[in-house]
């Protein structure tokens, strides 16, 4: 059987590596040719801003899914992350900050707790934030909509640094730590072998525990900044609607770039192709008039033909 | 007239002809022995005869009529049923459920008659002596008296003809006799039935014919009593007559430790629920120490004990003198421990990583500064365990799920070999590979022993077992129920050993 | 082994399967003694009527899970099943309730054969359902602007209307309930449900038609949400657009503490029926307790939820061991 395992051809992946990149591509000439301002500096810039969060959560959903995860609960995290702002930006605007990080940490400790202590499924660890962590979110603000003046908080949210958004800084930023950590270190080799043979991690003497636990908890925190950040670009902190269904999106863009729901692998750059090329389909909609109920269909297409196009044939 | 019969038959996947113009008959009433090492294309067979592959030439008769199965149902409804390997039944579905899932019995409303079906399933399992509550869920049962209702299953459908793939290989010794005793009701209903076994003992009891394959071509078929048992795993293994009488099955050249050393590895009252009772044992440098005994005896559980994957209760593990307290995989690694789990797809190798990476697994604080890796390190160590190993492939970073069994073994060996490990815990090392693979592992064993390494070697294969260990410590429900030293370290008294305890 | 430990598994099977039942029976008694208000026949009517579309929807999701599914798209099934009973309700009572209930069948059947067929994750392809049929809905209702009146009398009636006392809509769930069990738990069908959770390689190679048993469950679970919008725009009158949205968690949760293995293969309709009931029953408690905010009952079910499952399988560990 050696022959065997010297010879077999790899199949075609092409499409699920670089048909989101394609894609983008197309999209783009589109646009560029058909639709009018598209290329402008202030489109772009528009859009960036949209997808910047949506990126930062995507990236620690990445993560969580390379570990063969998932995290519904990171909607809720930007909600408790915004409800938290208000209540203690009276120290100032770094412990507002702090105080949010907090509290993903927090999140990200007791899904981690569930899933590698407890031994529960990710999805129903997760659920349970899912479902109590907006509830929460909501009480903590009595359900009001706060208007948000600080100038530094703002600043964050909706200021330029050398002409471009913090924001997008702020999501480019976290793309490198991500993408470095994935490649580079312990903890990322880990993460993927983890997610490749969770017993055989163990028994190969990792600290599957610890790891599955940093997992959850880096997830949480970008979803937390995520949140924080978006109270500062719409300079007011609404936590019944801040993040609602982001999970979605996330979960979307990881898997639109490439990434296995089966864990093992994390792509990081095609899970920012994802989340832009969502944002792009999105856009060329609106721009071409297409009602928002035709643009939801074409992303539940998008995500089936993308899954459909990277399933892992069955080997096992 | 032959029951079922493939005639020049050929089946080829990417890079592999894995049957090569085979041609094979079935007569009703006949037990037929299908023999070969892993990859010699006894699956690839039974595959093409129950349907679940199509060759791609020759042609299949059933009953003397030429015949093509789309799928392993319809051979089912054709009468020819398959027993594998592993139960493959629902464990928490009840025993009845299971007997009678998709066929059973109905009231007049169209609703499944439980009552009928539970009674049923009592007397029909009683005729293969399983007594047990028929709405129990089957997983809850003695894995012998799973088969026992798989086989049950597999005749209940008008079965013609019963391929039994490894029928024996997790089935204690009264089980075995319970099964042959089947087998030989079916010989004489005129069923035909293919067996598949590594046990020769097996073999040359119950089967009437003999087919062997290797490397994918038919080397012999005929009567079986005709055929010398050293010439059988002659043909079986390529090798002349002569080589097998002087080497024996195995490579091992014998004991490696010094008497008055003291143990590297020392096990003292191991006890875990209801599981392992009190086990104790210790293991010098350079010392190969066996664990024998029948499948669920407890084998795999103490060397997962040993390496802090099984709850323990009470007991003592000491590692070159340091006490390992409340062990676990984390601390057994640190400390020296290094295991080779039985199921290497499920528990050993990380398929969809290269063969840099599972390599590099278990020492990746070692290969790094800051938590930051060092490719450069890795590539070193890596390089040299491919070489020392004689790894197969076409570069480091292929992923080894592409490789075959018996590399992915050695890159299993060359990740416990990267930690500098003091005590070695392998389970079922040769489990599962071709000839060639098995015989260079088992050299690596007896080389690393030479090392100074203490060495713990389950092994199915009692040859094996005997042949690899200097000292054998037989198991049985979980309790320590005899060592076999020196000259005592035979078959015989092994099998012994496990009979006696049983009595 | 032990006497013990043979109680010990027999505890942990037990609460397995009767655990939701046996919270749900404490929190009643505490809410009797404890609530003035709790007490009324009112009251139950109340939480009966609340938990009909949650019933339904859970009922569903229990055979998908029992497979080893998910089914994340009800949510926007049963929106979608409202919306379209009020707008075919123009053109009479059987239109009513065949259009939703064939066009959720057929999205419930898209789900299957794709998850059958293609092999895909059934949280991805449900999660593309989830978008999809909300983007039907919204194509429905001139992307949501629209609230459809339902127009006939016949159809209204049906969700306003009673039988002793008793909600026309609870005695249908109370029956579609009592058939759910017997399909389960009577049927070839049932079996081969289970069967396939249980281990779909068996399953197949001992003859389950494992693709039709999946592709049923989905349709099936895609015809009770779309039954459940319908029950609910006959009772309101009208097709609602914005509910909805995380009804599928909250089946999901109803399903999981009612003893449903996540994993496939066990769970009953007994354990569903309690748990959502369970989950009615403290909502209905949050709104007794005037107040107290309406949003703690997010955060009661989410603390019961985590609660509920990390018990069980601390129990199932303790059985298995």
């Amino acid at each position: 059987m050696t022959t065997l395992a010297l010879t077999t051809p790899h199949r075609a992946d092409w499409l699920p590596k670089y048909g989101v990149y394609i894609a983008i591509a197309a999209l783009v000439v589109y646009n560029a040719a058909f639709t009018p301002y598209f290329l402008t500096v202030s489109n772009l810039r528009i859009q960036l801003i949209q997808v910047a969060p949506i990126i930062i959560v995507a990236l620690g959903m990445a993560l969580v899914i390379g570990t063969e995860g998932i995290d519904l609960s990171v909607g809720a995290v930007m909600a408790l992350a915004a409800a938290l702002i208000p209540l203690y930006l009276g120290y100032g605007v770094i412990a507002a900050v702090i105080v949010s990080l907090l509290a993903g940490v927090a999140v990200g400790l007791i899904n981690g707790a569930l899933v590698a202590k407890v031994g529960l499924q990710p999805i129903v660890a997760t659920l349970a934030l899912f479902v109590g962590g907006r509830g929460l979110a909501v009480v903590i603000s009595d359900g009001q909509l706060k208007d948000i003046r600080n100038a530094d908080l703002i600043y964050l949210g909706s200021g330029d640094l050398l002409g471009i958004p913090v924001l997008v800084w702020t999501a480019a930023l976290a793309i490198l730590v991500v993408a470095f950590t994935v490649r580079r270190t312990v903890f990322g080799r880990r993460l993927l072998a983890i997610g490749g043979n969770r017993p055989a991690a163990e028994l190969a003497g990792l600290p599957v525990q610890r790891v599955l636990i940093t997992v959850y908890v880096l997830c949480a925190v970008l979803a937390a900044i995520a949140g924080l950040l978006s109270v500062g670009r719409i300079q007011s902190s609404d936590a019944s609607s801040i993040g609602l269904l982001i999970e979605l999106s996330a979960i979307t863009a990881v898997v639109v770039g490439g990434t296995p729901l089966t864990g093992g692998r994390v792509r990081v750059l095609g899970t920012v192709a994802g989340a832009v090329l969502m944002q792009l389909v999105i856009a060329t909609m609106i721009k071409n008039n297409l009602p928002p109920s035709t643009t939801e269909m074409v992303q539940a297409a998008i995500i089936l033909v993308a899954v459909y196009a990277a399933r892992e044939r069955k080997t096992r | 007239m032959t029951l079922l019969e493939v005639a020049g038959v050929s089946k080829v996947f990417p890079g592999v002809r894995a049957l090569d113009d085979v041609s094979f008959a079935l007569r009703p009433g006949e037990v037929h022995a299908l023999v070969g090492e892993n990859g010699a294309g006894k699956s690839t067979l039974i595959k093409v005869l129950t349907g679940v592959y199509r060759p791609d030439a020759g042609e299949l008769r059933y009953q003397g009529e030429p015949v093509s199965f789309a799928t392993p149902m319809d051979a089912q409804r054709a009468g020819i049923s398959t027993i594998y390997q592993e139960v493959n039944l629902i464990p928490l579905m009840s025993v009845a459920q299971n007997l009678f899932l998709g066929r059973e019995p109905r009231t007049t409303l169209g609703l499944v008659d439980r009552a009928r079906m539970d009674r049923e399933a009592r007397d029909i399992l009683a005729g293969y002596g399983v007594t047990t509550d028929v709405r129990a869920r089957l997983g809850s049962l003695p894995l012998g008296a799973q088969q026992m209702v798989a086989l049950a299953r597999a005749v209940m459908i008008d079965a013609k003809v019963v391929v039994m793939d490894e029928p024996t290989s997790s089935l204690e010794p009264r089980e075995v006799e319970t099964l042959f005793g089947v087998i030989q009701d079916l010989h004489e209903r005129g069923i035909g039935i293919i067996y598949v076994s590594h046990r020769m003992d097996e073999l040359y009891r119950i089967c009437d014919t003999v087919t062997i394959l290797r490397d994918g071509k038919l080397v012999h078929t005929g009567r079986l009593a005709d055929l010398e048992r050293v010439r059988l795993v002659a043909l079986m293994l390529g090798r002349e007559v002569s080589d097998v009488r002087r080497e024996g099955f195995t490579v091992f050249s014998g004991d490696h430790a010094a008497a008055d050393d003291t143990p590297i590895l020392r096990v003292s009252g191991l006890s875990s629920r209801n599981r392992l009772h009190d086990i104790s044992f210790g293991v010098r440098p350079g010392e190969v120490v066996g664990l024998g005994g029948l499948l669920g005896a407890g084998r795999s559980e103490t060397i997962k004990a040993i390496a802090g994957a099984y709850p323990v209760d009470s007991g003592e593990i000491e590692v070159d003198g340091t006490p390992l307290r409340h062990p676990t995989t984390v601390k057994a690694v640190a400390a020296g421990i290094a295991v080779q789990p039985e199921d290497r797809k499920a528990e050993g190798i990380i398929p969809g990583l290269s063969i840099r990476e599972n390599i590099a697994l278990s020492i990746l604080p070692r290969m790094s500064t800051f938590g930051l890796v060092s490719d450069a390190k890795i590539d070193e160590i890596v390089d040299r365990f491919m070489k020392r190993l004689r790894i197969k492939a076409s570069s480091p970073h292929q992923r080894v799920g592409d490789l075959s069994g018996g590399n992915q073994q050695k890159v299993l060996l060359a990740r416990l070999l990267a930690t500098g490990p003091k005590v070695l815990l392998l389970d079922e090392p040769t489990r599962g590979i071709d000839v060639g693979a098995k015989a260079e592992v088992q050299a690596l064993i007896d080389e690393l022993a030479a090392e100074g390494l203490g060495v713990v070697l389950v092994s199915s294969d009692a040859e094996e077992l005997v042949e690899g260990s200097g000292r054998v410590v037989v198991l049985r429900d979980g309790a320590v129920v005899g060592v076999l030293t020196g000259e005592d370290v035979t078959t015989e008294s092994l099998l012994a050993t496990i009979a006696e305890a049983g009595a | 082994m032990t006497v013990l430990a043979v109680a010990q598994r027999r505890a942990g099977t037990a609460f397995q399967r009767q655990g939701a039942l046996a919270v749900l029976a404490v929190v009643v008694l505490i809410a009797f003694g404890a609530f003035p208000n709790f007490r009324s026949l009112d009251n139950a009517a109340t939480i009966l009527v609340a938990a009909v579309p949650p019933m339904l929807i859970a009922l569903g999701m229990t055979f998908v899970i029992i497979t080893g599914g998910i089914d994340l798209s009800v949510g926007s099934l049963y929106v979608l099943g409202g919306v379209l009973a009020a707008w075919a309700s123009q053109y009479g009572l059987l239109a009513a309730i065949a259009v939703p209930l064939a066009v959720c069948g057929a999205i419930g059947l898209l789900n299957g054969v794709l998850i059958a067929y293609t092999g895909m994750a059934p949280f991805i392809v449900t999660l593309a359902a989830l978008l999809g049929a909300r983007g039907l809905m919204r194509a429905v209702s001139d992307e949501g602007s629209t609230t459809y009146i339902v127009q006939n009398d016949a159809f209204h009636a049906l969700g306003t209307g009673s039988l002793l006392g008793i909600g026309n809509q609870v005695w249908l769930v109370a029956i579609i309930v009592l058939l759910g069990m017997v399909v389960l738990s009577r049927t070839r069908f049932g079996n081969a449900v289970y069967a396939v959770g249980g281990s779909e390689d068996a399953a197949a190679l001992m003859g389950v038609a494992v693709r039709r048993t999946r592709i049923g469950v989905y349709v099936l679970s895609g015809l009770l949400a779309g039954l459940a919008g319908t029950i609910n725009a006959a009772k309101l009158g009208s097709g609602v657009t914005v509910l909805g949205a995380g009804m599928e968690l909250d089946a999901i949760a109803a399903v999981v503490i009612g003893g449903t293995l996540l994993t496939g293969g066990a769970g009953t309709i007994a354990g569903t029926v309690a748990g959502v009931l369970l989950l009615g029953v403290i909502q209905n408690l949050i709104n007794q307790v005037g107040d107290l905010n309406s949003n703690w009952q997010q955060v009661i079910s989410g603390a019961f939820l985590a609660l509920v499952v990390v018990a069980q399988t601390y129990l199932v560990r303790l059985r298995r061991t």
